[in-house]
C-alpha cells in the first residue's frame, strides 16, 4: 500500500478509484490491485475499516471480547489491503463525480477530492462506490435533544475511543444490530437500564415465509447468541409502539408507549437504532438510477450482475448496494473489482467469470436469511412517519412532520423536491441524509401514494462540504469564464 | 359537494404551476375567477425552484425600452404584492428594495457595463432611470467588505430581492385560500379549441374552460401552436452555489451575489446554452466561486452546501412573450425569464386583464408577432 | 456524557481548550470524542431556532457536531482528529464573521 497524505501526492489519474475503506472498498481495492490495476482508495476517516471495522488498526479497546471476533476479523481485511500495491488516501473526501472532459470519446470521470482543506480534480477510468450504509432516521419527539444519539454513534465512540455512555442508558429500536450494540456496550461497562424493542409484533407473521432460509443461514446462530446474551443480562421491553424523548435543554426521560400504557424512564442517554439503509447521496448525485426496495424499505441503486450501476463505469459495492452485512460487503467488493478489471482490459471475460464463481456462491450463502431479517425488522409505520405533528423531521432546518403533511395535502406537493423548495427540508448541511426517507414517507402517507411513486431528492455536488476557497482554486476554462462574465 | 361536471370545468385553466402560472392563477382568482391549475409532478423543469431571487431593474431593456418600463413598474408594485401575500397567505416573502450593486473585477468589465447602461438610458423614455457609476473608493465606502480586485460598481436604487422560494409558496398558499384548484401530476398533452372555449386533455382525463393561459415555462413551445399561439422559448442553463448560513453582512443584492434572509450566501449565475442538460459543470462553478471570493474575500472560508443548475425560459430576444390567440381568442400565453421580478405585474396587472379578455396596452410590444416581422435588408 | 471504559489503552494525552476551559484528550481521538469523554453534552446552538444540539451520529452524516476549531466555524468535530493545543469553542448559531477569516 502506498499512503497518500497530501493532496498533491495524488496522481493525475487512476485506472480505478474506490470510495470508502470499509470491507467492500478494502476488498475491491485489494483485489483490483492484485490484478495489476492502478488503484486509489479514498476514505474520509483517518483510519481504514469503515463502520463494522471502524478503527480496527488503532482502537484503544484492549479486551477483545468486548467487540467480538467478527470485529477483529477486519484486521485481516485491512492487512490484505496493506500488502497490495494500491494507493490509500485517508482523511480524504470525495465530493463530486463528473464526466472527464479530457476523454473526448467519453467514459472517464473527473472526481473532486478534498484533503486537509485543499481540493483537487483528478481522473478515474472506473469507479467503485463503497460508501456503505447509514442508520435509518428515527424521528421521534425530542430526538434532537442532547443526550439522544444513534446506537451506532455509541458503537463508534466505543470502537474508536474506548468510551461508553456514563449514567443511565436506554437503547431503543429494532434490527439485528440493536442486540449486538446493546451487548457490546454492556460488555464495555455501560449501565443499560432498558432495551426497548419496537419490532411490530405483526412482523413475525410477515417474516414467517422466509423463515426456512433463515434457519439455514449464518445469521441464525450469531443472532440467537446475541439475542440470548442481551436478554439474559438486560431489561428487555418488547412491543413498544411509541417513544418520545423529553427534557429541557437535555434529555431527562424517555416516554415509552406499549399499546395503551405509558411508562416514563429517567435516563441520561437514549440510543436510537432502527436498522441501516444504503447511503445514496453520492450515487444519486452521480446520476445512478435507484429503485425503492419494498422489502428493505429503502432506496437502492439499480445494479447488474457485476454491480455496475446505470452510469457506465460506476459500480457500487457493499451495503451501499443494498444492505447485506459485512461479509457480503467484502464479497461484493471483490465481484465489483473483477468487473472493473475486465472493463479495464486486465481480465478477459472467462477469467473474470471463473474468478467470480466461488465469490457468488459464498455471496448467496452470506445473504441467505437476509430476507427474514428485513421482513422481521421492518420498522413500524409510526416510526417511519411520525404521528405527532410537532416531531422535527429535518434536523438541520427544523421542519416538523406536521408541516410536511399539511403542505403535501394543502399545496398539492407530490414529491420531496417540491417539498424542499417550499419548506427547506433537505437544504441544510446534511443534504437530506437525515430527513429524506422521512419526508418521502410522510408525503406518501398524506397523498395515499407509495415511496416509489413519491421519489427521492435530486442531489448535486458537493456531496460533502468543501469551502468556497477550495472551489475557487480549481481549474477554470475559457468557455466557463464566458458563461459567467457576461 | 361539487359535482363531477363542476370539478372538470373552470372559468380559466392555467397550464403550468411555476411562479408565472401561480402568479397568474392568484391574480385571476383574486378577480373572482374559478381557476384550475394543471401542473407536472415533482420531477420537472421548473425554473421557479432554482432562481436567484432578484427583483432587478438596472440593465433590463436594452433593445426594448418597453421592457425596462414594464420591469420598473413591477418593481414599484412589488411592495404591494408582498403585502397581499402577507395578508392572504400569511407568509412574509422578505421583499426589500435597498438598491443593487454590480461590482466589477476589472476596468474592462466596468467599461463594458457602463457603456451598456449609457446605451440603455439613451433609449426614449428611459432617461430618468436612476443609477450611479461608482469608483473603487466609493464602492468600498458603501460595501466595506469588498476585496482589492474590485475596481468599481454600478448601483441602482431600483433593485431589490425577495426570498423566491417563500414567494413561490406564498403564491400557491394564497391561491389555495382563494380556492384555486391546483392539480399536480396533470401534464397537459393536448388543447383543443371547442365551442368558443377549450378542452384540455392528458392521461388523467379532460377538463374544459372558457379561457386557457399557457404558463408552462419551457413547455409553452409545444403547447402554443395548439391554440394558434407562438412561444419559441428555449432553455438557457444557469448554475448557482449556496453557502452555509452566516451572520448578516451583505445588505444589498448584487448581480451575482446575495445573502438570503436565512443567512446563506447565493452565488450566481452562469448562462449557457446547452439544451436540456442540467448537470452541474465544474469549471463554471469554479469561476463563479473564484469571482465571489475576489469580490468578498471573507466568503473564502465558507462551506458550500449546495450547487445546482436550472433552466431559464428564454425567448429569442430574451424579453417576455404575452399574447392572446387571434385565431382562438381566450387562449393566452404568459412566459418570461424574470418571473420573480415580474410577479407583481403578473398578479396585479396581467391576470385581471386576461380575465377581462384583453391584454393591457403596456404589454402590447410583447406579442410573439415581433419574431415574425420580416427583416429589412 | 461519556466516560472511558476499564482497561482502555492509555495513549498520549493532548491538551486543548473548550470555550476557554483547559481539558485533555487522548491522542488518536476525534475532537467530538474528546469532548464527549470530558462530559461535554452540547457543542452548538442551531442557526434556525438557537436550541442546543449534541453530536448525533459520529460518522459524518448528521452535522450536529458542528463546532469552532481554532477560529474556524462549522467544522464536523466527529471527523477531525484532536491536536495538541486546539482551541475549540461552541458554535453559536450561524457562522460568525471572525470564523470566516480561516
Ligand atoms: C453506524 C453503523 C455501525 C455498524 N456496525 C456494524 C457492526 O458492528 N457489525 C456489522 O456486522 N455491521 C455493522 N454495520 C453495518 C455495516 O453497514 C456493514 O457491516 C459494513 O460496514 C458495510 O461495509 P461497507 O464496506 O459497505 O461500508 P462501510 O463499512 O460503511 O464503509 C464505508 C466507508 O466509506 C466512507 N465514505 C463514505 N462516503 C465517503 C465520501 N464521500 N468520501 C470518502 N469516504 C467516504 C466512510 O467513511 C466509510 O468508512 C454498521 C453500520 C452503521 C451505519
Ligand atoms: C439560474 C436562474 C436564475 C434566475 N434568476 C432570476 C432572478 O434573479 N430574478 C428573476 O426575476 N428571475 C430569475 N430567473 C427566472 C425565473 O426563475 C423564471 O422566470 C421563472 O421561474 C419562470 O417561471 P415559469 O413559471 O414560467 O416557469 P417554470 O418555473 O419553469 O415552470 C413551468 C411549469 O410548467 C409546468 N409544465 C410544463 N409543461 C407542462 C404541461 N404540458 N402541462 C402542465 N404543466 C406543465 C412545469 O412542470 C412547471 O411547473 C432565474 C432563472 C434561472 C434558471
Ligand atoms: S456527529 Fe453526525 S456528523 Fe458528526
Amino acid at each position: 500500500m502506498k499512503a497518500v497524505t497530501a493532496i498533491d501526492q495524488l496522481a493525475e489519474s487512476y485506472d480505478l478509484v474506490v470510495v470508502g475503506a470499509g470491507p467492500a472498498g478494502l476488498s475491491a481495492a485489494a483485489r483490483a490491485a492484485e490484478l495489476g490495476v492502478g488503484v486509489l482508495l479514498v476514505d474520509e476517516n483517518p483510519a481504514p475499516g469503515g463502520q463494522i471495522y471502524r478503527a480496527v488498526t488503532t482502537t484503544p479497546v484492549s479486551d477483545r471480547d468486548v467487540l467480538g471476533a467478527d470485529y477483529w476479523r477486519g484486521a485481516e481485511i485491512v492487512a490484505r489491503f496493506e500488502r497490495s500495491q494500491a494507493s490509500y488516501a485517508g482523511s480524504c473526501t470525495l465530493w463530486s463525480i463528473g464526466p472527464d472532459a479530457a476523454v473526448p470519446e467519453g467514459g472517464g470521470f473527473e472526481i473532486g477530492l478534498s484533503l486537509d482543506g485543499r481540493a483537487r480534480l483528478i481522473g478515474a477510468r472506473q469507479l467503485i462506490l463503497a460508501t456503505g450504509a447509514q442508520e435509518r432516521p428515527f424521528p421521534i419527539p425530542g430526538w434532537t435533544l442532547p443526550g439522544v444519539m444513534t446506537a451506532g454513534a455509541a458503537q463508534i465512540a466505543l470502537k474508536s475511543a474506548a468510551i461508553v455512555p456514563a449514567g443511565r442508558t436506554v437503547i431503543a429500536g429494532c434490527g439485528p444490530l440493536l442486540y449486538l450494540l446493546a451487548g457490546q456496550l454492556a460488555a464495555a461497562g455501560a449501565e443499560i437500564v432498558a432495551v426497548l424493542d419496537t419490532t411490530p409484533r405483526s412482523n413475525w407473521l410477515k417474516a414467517a415465509a422466509a423463515l426456512p432460509d433463515f434457519l439455514r443461514s449464518p445469521y441464525l446462530a450469531k443472532g440467537l447468541k446475541l439475542m440470548a446474551k442481551a436478554r439474559r443480562s438486560l431489561r428487555f421491553v418488547g412491543g413498544v409502539t411509541g417513544l418520545a424523548a423529553e427534557g429541557a435543554d437535555k434529555l431527562a426521560t424517555v416516554q415509552v408507549e406499549r399499546g395503551g400504557s405509558v411508562e416514563t424512564i429517567a435516563c441520561d442517554t437514549l440510543l436510537l437504532h432502527q436498522g441501516v439503509i444504503p447511503s445514496v447521496n453520492l450515487s444519486n448525485a452521480a446520476g445512478c438510477t435507484h429503485d425503492f426496495d419494498t422489502v428493505q424499505h429503502c432506496w437502492v441503486p439499480r445494479l447488474d450482475d457485476w454491480l455496475s450501476s446505470s452510469e457506465p463505469g460506476i459500480a457500487i459495492a457493499g451495503d451501499g448496494a443494498g444492505i447485506g452485512g459485512a461479509e457480503s460487503a467484502a464479497l461484493r467488493g471483490e465481484v465489483a473489482a473483477l468487473g472493473a478489471a475486465h472493463r479495464l482490459g486486465r481480465l478477459d471475460a472467462s477469467e473474470r467469470d471463473r474468478a467470480a464463481a466461488p465469490l457468488r456462491a459464498e455471496l448467496a450463502r452470506a445473504l441467505r436469511g437476509r430476507r427474514f431479517l428485513d421482513l422481521l425488522y421492518k420498522p413500524a409505520p409510526q416510526f417511519l412517519a411520525p404521528r405527532r405533528d410537532e416531531t422535527i423531521i429535518c434536523r438541520c432546518e427544523e421542519v416538523t412532520a406536521g408541516q410536511v403533511r399539511d403542505t403535501a395535502v394543502r399545496l398539492g406537493v407530490t414529491g420531496p423536491n417540491q417539498m424542499k423548495a417550499f419548506l427547506r427540508c433537505g437544504m441544510g448541511p446534511c443534504q437530506g441524509r437525515l430527513c429524506g426517507p422521512t419526508v418521502v414517507e410522510l408525503i406518501a402517507e398524506a397523498n395515499g401514494t407509495t415511496p416509489a411513486e413519491v421519489g427521492y431528492y435530486r442531489l448535486r455536488p458537493p456531496v460533502k462540504p468543501i469551502t468556497l476557497a477550495e472551489l475557487a482554486a480549481l481549474p477554470q476554462s475559457e468557455a466557463a469564464v464566458k458563461a459567467v462574465v457576461r | 359537494m361539487t359535482t363531477n361536471a363542476n370539478r372538470n370545468e373552470g372559468d380559466v385553466v392555467v397550464i403550468g404551476g411555476g411562479v408565472v402560472g401561480a402568479a397568474v392563477a392568484l391574480g385571476l382568482a383574486r378577480s373572482g375567477a374559478r381557476v384550475i391549475v394543471l401542473d407536472e409532478g415533482d420531477v420537472a423543469f421548473r425554473a421557479s425552484r432554482g432562481n436567484f431571487a432578484l427583483v432587478w431593474v438596472q440593465s433590463k431593456g436594452l433593445g426594448m425600452p418597453e421592457y425596462a418600463l414594464w420591469t420598473r413598474r413591477s418593481a414599484e408594485d412589488w411592495h404591494g404584492l408582498a403585502v397581499i401575500l402577507r395578508d392572504e397567505a400569511g407568509i412574509d416573502v422578505v421583499h426589500s428594495q435597498p438598491g443593487g450593486f454590480v461590482p466589477c473585477l476589472s476596468e474592462a468589465e466596468l467599461d463594458k457595463r457602463v457603456t451598456a447602461m449609457r446605451r440603455l438610458h439613451n433609449l426614449p423614455g428611459l432617461a430618468d432611470f436612476p443609477y450611479e457609476v461608482l469608483g473603487r473608493a466609493e464602492t468600498k465606502r458603501r460595501l466595506p467588505d469588498i476585496g482589492k480586485d474590485v475596481v468599481g460598481a454600478l448601483y441602482s436604487p431600483l433593485d431589490g430581492h425577495v426570498n423566491s422560494l417563500k414567494l413561490f409558496r406564498a403564491l400557491r398558499e394564497a391561491s389555495a385560500r382563494h380556492d384555486v384548484d391546483y392539480r399536480p401530476n396533470h401534464a397537459a398533452e393536448a388543447i383543443e379549441p371547442r365551442d368558443g372555449g377549450f378542452r384540455i386533455r392528458g392521461p388523467w382525463g379532460e377538463i374544459a374552460a372558457a379561457k386557457v393561459v399557457l404558463a408552462a415555462g419551457l413547455g409553452n413551445a409545444r403547447l402554443a401552436p395548439m391554440v394558434g399561439l407562438d412561444a419559441p422559448v428555449k432553455p438557457s442553463k444557469g448554475q448557482i452555489i449556496v453557502t452555509e448560513k452566516t451572520t448578516p453582512f451583505l445588505h444589498h443584492p448584487m448581480g451575482t451575489i446575495r445573502q438570503t434572509d436565512e443567512g446563506g450566501v447565493m452565488i450566481g449565475d452562469s448562462q449557457e446554452d446547452r439544451g436540456f442538460d442540467t448537470i452541474v459543470g465544474q469549471p463554471v462553478i469554479s469561476v463563479m466561486a473564484e469571482r465571489a471570493v475576489r469580490t468578498f474575500p471573507r466568503l473564502a472560508a465558507l462551506n458550500v452546501v449546495r450547487t445546482w443548475s436550472a433552466l431559464r425560459v428564454m425567448s429569442p430576444d430574451g424579453f417576455p412573450i404575452y399574447d392572446q390567440s387571434q385565431s382562438h381568442p381566450g387562449a393566452f400565453v404568459v412566459t418570461c425569464h424574470s418571473g420573480v421580478t415580474l410577479a407583481a405585474n403578473h398578479v396585479l396587472t396581467l391576470a385581471p386583464a386576461i380575465l377581462a379578455g384583453e391584454l393591457p396596452e403596456m404589454a402590447a410590444s410583447f406579442s410573439a408577432r415581433r419574431f415574425h416581422v420580416p427583416v429589412h435588408a | 456524557m461519556f466516560r472511558s471504559m476499564r482497561d482502555a489503552k492509555a495513549g498520549a494525552r493532548l491538551s486543548f481548550t473548550f470555550d476557554g476551559r483547559p481539558l485533555t484528550g487522548r491522542e488518536g481521538d476525534t475532537v467530538t470524542a474528546s469532548l464527549l469523554a470530558n462530559g461535554v453534552t452540547a457543542c452548538r446552538e442551531t442557526p434556525v431556532s438557537g436550541v442546543p444540539r449534541a453530536p448525533y451520529c459520529l460518522m459524518g452524516v448528521c452535522f450536529d457536531c458542528l463546532i469552532v476549531i481554532d477560529g474556524i466555524g462549522n467544522r464536523q468535530g466527529c471527523l477531525v482528529p484532536l491536536r495538541e493545543g486546539m482551541r475549540i469553542e461552541t458554535q453559536h448559531g450561524r457562522r460568525q464573521p471572525e470564523e470566516m477569516r480561516g
